[in-house]
């Protein structure tokens, strides 16, 4: 049984994102609307500590804000006398009364955070600090600790963020319909880095911090509910359950890399990949074309094999679908994973035909990647002298320790 | 909220365009700027002469100390400016997309901040 305050910290995290969104729209200032949450959190903690917690929480909190807020708002026009100040008490009272909140427009609110969140107008990083602090909800020292950012660093990025906000007037809204795609797009970018950060960190010693691949997913799910029947939100979220299935075969007891092929697909998260799975199609249907649906597709045929050879995965149709990702998304990395996929269902000196394009293309020149698929595909092909200078090459190029710790295995499996 | 629209080009650029092409550009100039007066946008804005007439101050130990040029030596120099009124930076940001200048340069889009308030 647990404490009555750990069940009103609890029911207060799950309510403050909702809460918090409502009250930046109205009060129209992000900072004001934060204190206006805290005050009616710790609000709740006393009262509800002796009346227990309400049927309708959220309905409370809301209540309690909209006192909090005029109270706040009525002490701030004694310094300034501010016109603006007293609209913003004349919303507060029509907009925030209550009982009568509708859930549609409660759930618009949180959309229009994500889309004020993840503005172009704004550095990506900020955006991605946003985010996990106002829709997550996450502190901000625990945002910082994610990123491996100093707090006070962290603090400074979304303290400047939110003074942009407010000083350039990026508005609180869902963009019109023919913005909607792109912006949508730049929500996504932000919820897939936040989960990339955490499904391969770049930096740092542990290959994946499972929190931010969590997190990651709730975004993405939480976005599907708001713009439902999207196939590239259905898609990203698709991509994220298949890819994160994978996360307790991907690492060894050590912290070491379990390269796909020798995974242990037992431990594959087998909820997880069916909820992927049935994703999946609706996420090819679209409206839009998008490459998170070709990439979940991917992950999926990986997902529906019992092994990584030949025999059982369809390597013929991964490298069609890479074929597909690249003309729609021209990337070396893409290439690469074709060259990979091709090299698996036509054998290795087919893959390393493509990755010597990649190279004489000068791309992907200083990314331990190529090197280090070059020398697998030398290795396979029984050329073990130049597959050795090629691991050396990506060992002197890779950042990550796991990574890292992976390649000199692989070089010593080479034999003296 | 009024929004400073500051249009970057390479002056170079201009000077090498056919006279159709510059023909063009400056009709394009002339019908965006009339849908921005009629549409309420426009507070104000002007093209500005070469940077070869450009002068920079900086006084220095109470003496002003002027120097011929640009303040800075860029590849795309200030070629011009307008002042409008938006509701937000969106819509800011969308007048700024129509500047025919936007195809070859960019545009700096900055809120003014109202003198009362400094």
């Amino acid at each position: 049984m647990r404490s009555a305050p750990e069940i009103i910290e609890q029911t207060y995290r799950e309510e403050r994102p909702r809460v918090l969104a409502t009250l930046i729209r109205v009060l129209r200032d992000f900072d004001l609307a934060e204190e206006v949450a805290q005050d009616a959190f710790a609000a709740a903690l006393e009262q509800w500590a002796v009346d227990g917690i309400p049927d309708t929480p959220a309905a409370w909190l809301f209540r309690t804000a909209r006192h909090k807020a005029i109270d706040r708002i009525r002490r701030r026009i004694k310094f300034t006398e501010k016109q603006a100040e007293l609209a913003t008490i004349v919303d507060v009272e029509s907009d925030l009364s209550g009982d009568e909140q509708e859930p549609a427009l409660l759930e618009d609110d949180r959309l229009r955070l994500f889309f004020t969140c993840c503005h172009p107008a704004l550095p990506l990083e900020a955006q991605v600090a946003l985010t996990l602090r106002t829709v997550a909800g996450l502190s901000t020292d625990e945002v910082a600790a994610a990123f491996l950012v100093p707090p006070v660093a962290m603090a400074q990025r979304i303290v400047r963020a939110k003074a942009k906000i407010r000083d350039a007037r990026i508005p609180f809204r869902i963009p019109p319909e023919e913005a909607l795609t792109d912006r949508v797009e730049a929500v996504l970018a932000v919820v897939y880095l936040t989960f990339t950060e955490g499904y391969a960190a770049t930096s740092g010693d542990v290959v994946i911090r499972k929190d931010l691949c969590a997190e990651a997913i709730r975004l993405a799910r939480l976005l599907l509910c708001l713009l439902p029947g999207r196939g590239d939100v259905t898609g990203l979220l698709a991509l994220m359950l298949l890819q994160d299935s994978r996360r307790n075969a991907r690492v060894d007891a050590d912290g070491d890399i379990v390269l796909l092929e020798e995974q242990d697909r037992s431990l594959w998260d087998r909820a997880q990949i069916d909820e992927g799975l049935a994703l999946v199609p609706d996420a090819l249907r679209g409206p839009p074309p998008n490459a998170y649906a070709i990439q979940a597709a991917i992950a999926a045929l990986h997902a529906a094999a019992t092994t990584a050879t030949r025999e059982t995965t369809d390597w013929a149709q991964i490298a069609g679908l890479y074929e597909v990702l690249a003309r729609m998304n021209p990337s070396a990395v893409i290439e690469l994973n074709r060259a990979v996929a091709v090299a698996m269902a036509d054998g290795p000196a087919a893959g390393l035909a493509l990755l010597d394009r990649v190279e004489a293309e000068g791309r992907l020149v200083d990314h331990h990647l190529l090197p280090a698929a070059r020398a697998d595909l030398l290795a396979r092909l029984g050329r073990t002298v130049e597959a050795r200078a090629e691991y050396v090459q990506a060992l002197e190029r890779v950042n990550n320790a796991a990574e890292r710790r992976l390649l000199l295995r692989k070089l010593a499996s080479l034999g003296p | 909220m009024q929004y400073l629209l500051i249009i970057y080009g390479e002056e170079k650029a201009w000077s090498t365009m056919s006279e159709t092409e510059r023909g063009k550009m400056m009709a394009d100039y002339g019908a965006f700027t009339k849908e921005i007066i009629a549409s309420g946008h426009f507070k104000g804005g002007n093209p500005l002469q070469s940077i070869s007439t450009a002068t920079t101050v900086r006084v220095r130990d109470g003496k002003s100390v002027l120097t011929h040029g640009p303040f800075a030596e860029t590849r795309e120099q200030l070629g011009g400016y307008y002042l409008v009124e938006a509701k937000d930076l969106d819509e800011a940001t969308g007048i700024a997309a129509r500047i025919p200048g936007s195809r070859v340069g960019s545009i700096e889009v900055r809120p003014v901040q109202p003198m009362g308030t400094m």
